[in-house]
């Protein structure tokens, strides 16, 4: 199976604070790949990097044979910002039809991509007049409107409700199967089940990279919570007997 | 650069006013309340009003279009929609060129409107033709327009972007030649006067008034005015990063 996103000693600082330490990870073409850590942990910042919008220290990011952010990619990566990138003062179908018309597509295609998100009934509402889990749903079909073969989810499931995040799940695996990759980012560990494969970020460190079996297995324990605090503790203990080591 | 991209981008953010009636009925309206104020000001003296009232043409859209552009290129920055789509097939001079389109046609028909206004019913009267009037109070909003675009790259708020109207518009309406003629200003003032654009698009609309035909210097500051949008422009495309901190 071949990688949609290979990345390699990535650095990435913010001011003169490192938020990306050394990552090294891959993304295979065709699953979805959870990004999971707490909030503030580097998850965003990793993303912006795969997208090509992030300034980088060192490192490379190959997205699709391409490097990030590359003039190739640009019809190929769909990218949802974690705070819903919408605007405000248009309706939700007239912001996809915009995103739509973007990539050359029409308008079946966009009013195709309002529904898979379950935004029908409110597809003539201004974007600034719907709740902020409708508004990150409309943000969600912009992204995914053009059917790209990478797509960057920055939290897509914040604030909606449990059937409606089922939906979603159940449509990313859609996408999967239909050729997409999915990079979806989650701060939610019961949403880690839900992925083929895992990143696991903990203050700018890859702490795994592995299918959920693999890090329950790991862990010695089927809750992924229980499973991600241990594999944490873990790792302190290994950077403290090396602080030892130095000392 | 594509025209299809640019076109697009100039539908959307004209949809977006669309929705904003209020916007569109400040845009049409302010500027002739003004100028209607201007008129029974110099009551007395028409003479009066036909210099200031002409020059206010002119200076009213590019005001009011600079602001508008500043904070509208603001939310695109702040809202994330900007970074959304450095991440698609459009480019950044597609971007602009969509807002300075957009805007364009907004001005145009502000500057409609006023202009008929001030000939039609205040009475204005100039020598020079009505037609070549209008065509630079429009150049003088996509000029407010550029502008816009260009500071709304400074600001990291809306109070930010509202306050680079007196820090950037006012000084060029004091230096402009409208409250003492440029030539009679200490000579330092008037070589920063000689920089600014909207001196030039002031100097454009007074050989109007005072002249029958265009005159050379008319075509000299309106290729100005021109020269300036463009550069603004391009200005304000490089502050379009794509990768940012």
């Amino acid at each position: 199976m071949t990688n949609a996103i290979e990345v390699e000693h990535l650095v990435v600082a913010r001011g003169k604070r490192r938020v990306l330490h050394d990552f090294t990870c891959s993304v295979p073409s065709g699953s979805v790949t959870g990004l999971l850590g707490p909030s503030g942990s580097g998850k965003t910042t990793f993303m912006r990097a795969v997208v090509g919008v992030q300034q980088i220290v060192s490192g490379t990011v190959t997205v699709l044979g391409h490097p990030a952010g590359s003039k190739p990619l640009r019809d190929k990566v769909g990218y949802l910002t974690q705070a819903p990138s919408v605007y405000a003062d248009l309706t939700v179908k007239e912001n996809a039809r915009y995103f739509a018309s973007l990539y050359g597509l029409g308008a079946a295609e966009a009013d195709a991509a309002v529904s898979d998100v379950g935004l029908s009934q409110a597809k003539d509402q201004l974007v600034g007049t719907l709740s902020g889990g409708q508004r990150a749903r409309a943000s969600l079909a912009c992204a995914i409107v053009s059917k790209p073969q990478l797509l960057v989810l920055d939290e897509p499931t914040v604030g909606q409700d449990p059937v409606l995040r089922n939906e979603l799940w159940q449509r990313f695996h859609a996408l999967a199967r239909a050729g997409s990759t999915l990079l979806v980012s989650s701060h939610v560990m019961d949403e880690a089940g839900r992925c083929d494969r895992l990143l696991l970020v903990r203050e700018g460190l890859l702490i795994a990279d592995e299918s959920p079996a693999a890090v329950r297995e790991r862990a010695g324990t089927d809750d992924l919570e229980e499973a991600f605090l241990r594999l944490v503790q873990a790792q302190e203990s290994v950077q403290e007997s090396d602080k030892e080591k130095v000392a | 650069m594509s025209a299809r991209l640019t076109f697009a981008t100039a539908g959307r953010i004209l949809r977006q006013l669309r929705h904003d009636r209020r916007t569109i009925a400040l845009i049409l309206v302010v500027p002739t309340v003004l100028l209607t104020l201007l008129r029974y000001l110099y009551d007395n003296n028409p003479l009066l009003f036909d210099r200031i009232g002409l020059i206010m043409l002119g200076v009213f859209p590019l005001v009011i279009m600079f602001l508008l552009t500043s904070v509208a290129m603001l939310r695109e920055r702040t809202t994330g929609t900007l970074e959304r789509l450095l991440t698609t097939p459009i480019g950044k001079v597609d971007i602009l060129l969509g807002y300075g389109i957009a805007f364009a046609v907004a001005a145009a028909v502000q500057a409609t409107i006023a202009s008929a206004l001030a000939y039609l019913l205040l009475g204005l009267d100039t020598l020079g033709p009505a037609w070549l009037v209008g065509v630079i109070a429009v150049g003088n909003s996509v000029l407010g327009m550029a502008l816009g675009l260009l500071v709304s790259a400074f600001a990291n708020s809306e109070f930010q972007a509202v306050q680079f109207m007196p820090a950037v518009v006012l000084p060029q309406v004091l230096l402009c030649g409208l409250l003492q003629p440029r030539d009679q200003m200490a000579g330092w003032l008037q070589a920063i006067s000689d920089v600014l654009p909207m001196s030039y698009a002031v100097q454009a609309l007074t050989e109007l008034g005072a002249n029958t035909e265009p005159t050379g210097v008319m075509w000299r500051d309106l290729g100005v005015i021109v020269g300036c949008v463009i550069v603004a422009l391009l200005l304000g495309a490089a502050t379009l990063r794509r990768r940012t901190p």
